[in-house]
């Protein structure tokens, strides 16, 4: 009210200091200092109970944090819970902010209400949303029949319809098949690249962070563990591309390729899985050392895992 | 709690204003209640449903009568009054606000993060989350029994006691309100609280309905300085059919339920206070 629209604009959309939350028996963040520009699309990224969704939850004014200091928008989100529901939208992947037994329709009108759009400009963005997320045919149905991806591609537009500065999606792709994961990150990177809406976003998927994320934050036991691009998280911590061999006939394991590891090997030595460091060598190269080995039949690649990534910093740091 | 007052004032509508404030509840209101008529049989079976519970409550008051002249100094048809007061108020509260007391459910579903995430305040956001248009059956029980009570008690009527009633029913809601208000206020302490708060609220309910005579001393104290049921029904009922009161039920206070029921309310706000407090304090 008293904050200028865009009072975010000179400082960073979310600022956290120093951020810590205790629950009873845990720490579950732990000095968190962060700052994310307007503009910004950031993974944030963690094992389950790391302290992700606790520190959303203190970015958007549920949790009172224990001591630091979070500001989201520019504004303390305790003290300006509304004025910061206003200016940002929020999916949480596992719950619903739809009314399950009205139509999906309804749920956008009334959403649109609560945020007091005026209706003729509330009627535009909704069409504009609904096209884009090809949701006209579930307009009529009631969100409970909703599948999983039509349910998820609802949650975004209705967090979306009072276009807000700051979108912050927890898990948005978990669950959904890889169409529906598609389609959805194509429209989040035409939503950015339209309105220049910041984005932060958890996930268990490194194709969530590869397609949509500039930045990546890596949180570990409440700790920021790495703040970066993500071709520098894969540098940091040496995250491997895995090359999986089919053989012709069983073959020993290949242990002598140069600069790779075997991971696996199964039936008998037919099929091998190899990782190794893009930095170091290539597909092609690990191939052609194989190669001069044993018939090779069939190979797929496998990229970095982000479970594997998380892993390995936490080694780096010395945590299991 | 100055900047909490600074921003009661700041939202506070001006005369134009008003009905744009109101706007999202009445839409969200309007969408609950079409939910809710969408399946008719099943909407008309629960409606039957609440008149059984209503008569079932009258027929309580009706059997004792049948077998006693006065009960707590009360006829029969004084106690239908009480009974009608009480009851009006009661489905009332629970039309409007009766969900609040399934809270637990709204909290263990993550619902409440919802709540957080859209700019309304969040007891009004409860308030208006549902409307069960059902309870009309309970409330349309206890207007006839109110008509039956007043046309055959002899009331010497006049403005005032009409007032009195009008003042009575309003009070009687928002005390009954006010009781489910902070029992969901308490059920973030508690989150599988609900017998206790049931005992608050259908507990209130049920000690509204009765002549406050027939409680030993302690209680009515608390029936009405404390959960002050006695407003809703009893004391009026003294003071419409011109019944001598006593020394902890004189006869004015009966005018005093509009304070009674701000005192319920002032104890409300602050359950739900610290109930959200909590919440955020201990997590979801």
């Amino acid at each position: 009210m008293t904050s200028p629209p865009n009072g975010a604009a000179a400082g960073p959309i979310i600022e956290t200091v120093d951020l810590v939350r205790d629950f009873k028996r845990t720490r579950a963040v732990d000095h968190l200092s962060v700052a994310v520009a307007a503009g910004e699309s950031v993974g944030y990224i963690g094992a389950n109970g790391a302290g992700k969704s606790t520190t959303i939850k203190m970015l958007t004014g549920i949790l009172q944090p224990t001591s630091g200091l979070v500001r989201t928008c520019g504004l303390d989100p305790m003290r300006r819970r509304v004025d910061v529901a206003r200016r940002t939208g929020v999916v949480f992947g596992q719950r619903s902010q739809l009314w399950w037994d009205l139509p999906l329709h309804e749920s956008f009108t009334i959403l649109a209400a609560i945020h007091r759009l005026e209706p003729g400009q509330a009627r535009a963005r909704i069409e504009r949303l609904v096209d884009q997320l090809e949701m006209g045919p579930q307009l009529a149905a009631p969100v409970r029949s909703l599948s999983l991806g039509q349910r998820m591609r609802a949650e975004i537009a209705a967090a979306l319809l009072h276009e807000p500065e700051l979108l912050i999606l927890d898990e948005p792709t978990i669950g959904l098949d890889v169409l529906s994961k598609q389609r959805l990150r194509e429209f989040l990177l035409e939503e950015r690249r339209e309105r220049g809406t910041t984005l932060l976003l958890t996930t268990h998927d490194m194709g969530d962070i590869e397609r949509l994320c500039g930045r990546v934050l890596v949180i570990d036991e409440g700790r920021l563990a790495f703040d970066g691009t993500l071709a520098g998280l894969a540098r940091t911590v040496g995250a491997r591309r895995v090359l999986v061999i089919d053989l012709a006939e069983p073959t020993g394991e290949l242990s002598d390729i140069p600069h790779t590891a075997v991971l696996a090997v199964e039936g008998d030595g037919l099929r091998q899985r190899l990782a190794f460091d893009a930095s170091e060598t290539t597909a092609a190269a690990v191939l052609a050392a194989v190669s001069a080995r044993a018939q090779v039949r069939d190979l797929a690649i496998e990229e970095p895992d982000i479970e594997d990534v998380v892993r390995r910093i936490y080694a780096a740091s010395g945590r299991g | 709690m100055a900047d909490r007052l600074a921003s009661w004032r700041a939202a506070r509508p001006t005369a134009g204003g008003l009905a744009d404030r109101l706007r999202p509840y009445r839409v969200i209101l309007a969408a609950r209640a079409r939910a809710q008529l969408q399946y008719r049989a099943s909407f008309v079976t629960d409606i039957l449903g609440t008149v059984g519970v209503g008569l079932t409550e009258f027929a309580e008051v009706w059997i004792i009568f049948h077998n006693v002249e006065l009960l707590g100094g009360l006829d029969f048809t004084a106690a239908l009054l009480v009974f009608a007061l009480s009851n009006i108020g009661f489905s009332l509260a629970d039309m409007l606000v009766g969900h609040l007391d399934t809270l637990p459910t709204y909290i263990r579903m993550g619902q409440v993060d919802a709540f957080y995430v859209r700019p309304l305040p969040l007891l009004t956001q409860f308030m208006t989350s549902d409307i069960s248009l059902r309870r009309v059956g309970r409330f349309a029980v206890a207007v006839v029994a109110l008509v039956v009570a007043l046309t055959t008690a002899d009331v010497r009527w006049s403005a005032a006691k009409v007032v009195l009633i009008a003042v009575t029913i309003v009070s009687g809601t928002a005390i009954f309100s006010a009781l489910f208000t902070a029992a969901g206020g308490l059920q973030f302490f508690f989150v599988d609280g609900a017998e206790f708060t049931n005992s608050m609220t259908y507990g209130g309910s049920y000690a509204a309905q009765q002549s406050q005579r027939v409680f030993p001393d302690p209680l009515r104290v608390l029936w009405t300085f404390v959960i002050p049921t006695a407003f809703v029904a009893y004391l009026p009922t003294l003071a419409i059919l011109d019944l001598p009161g006593d020394r902890l039920a004189p006869v004015w206070l009966a005018w005093c339920s509009p304070v009674a029921a701000l005192a319920a309310w002032l104890a409300a706000a602050l359950c739900w206070r610290a109930g959200t407090r909590h919440y955020q304090g201990a997590g979801g």
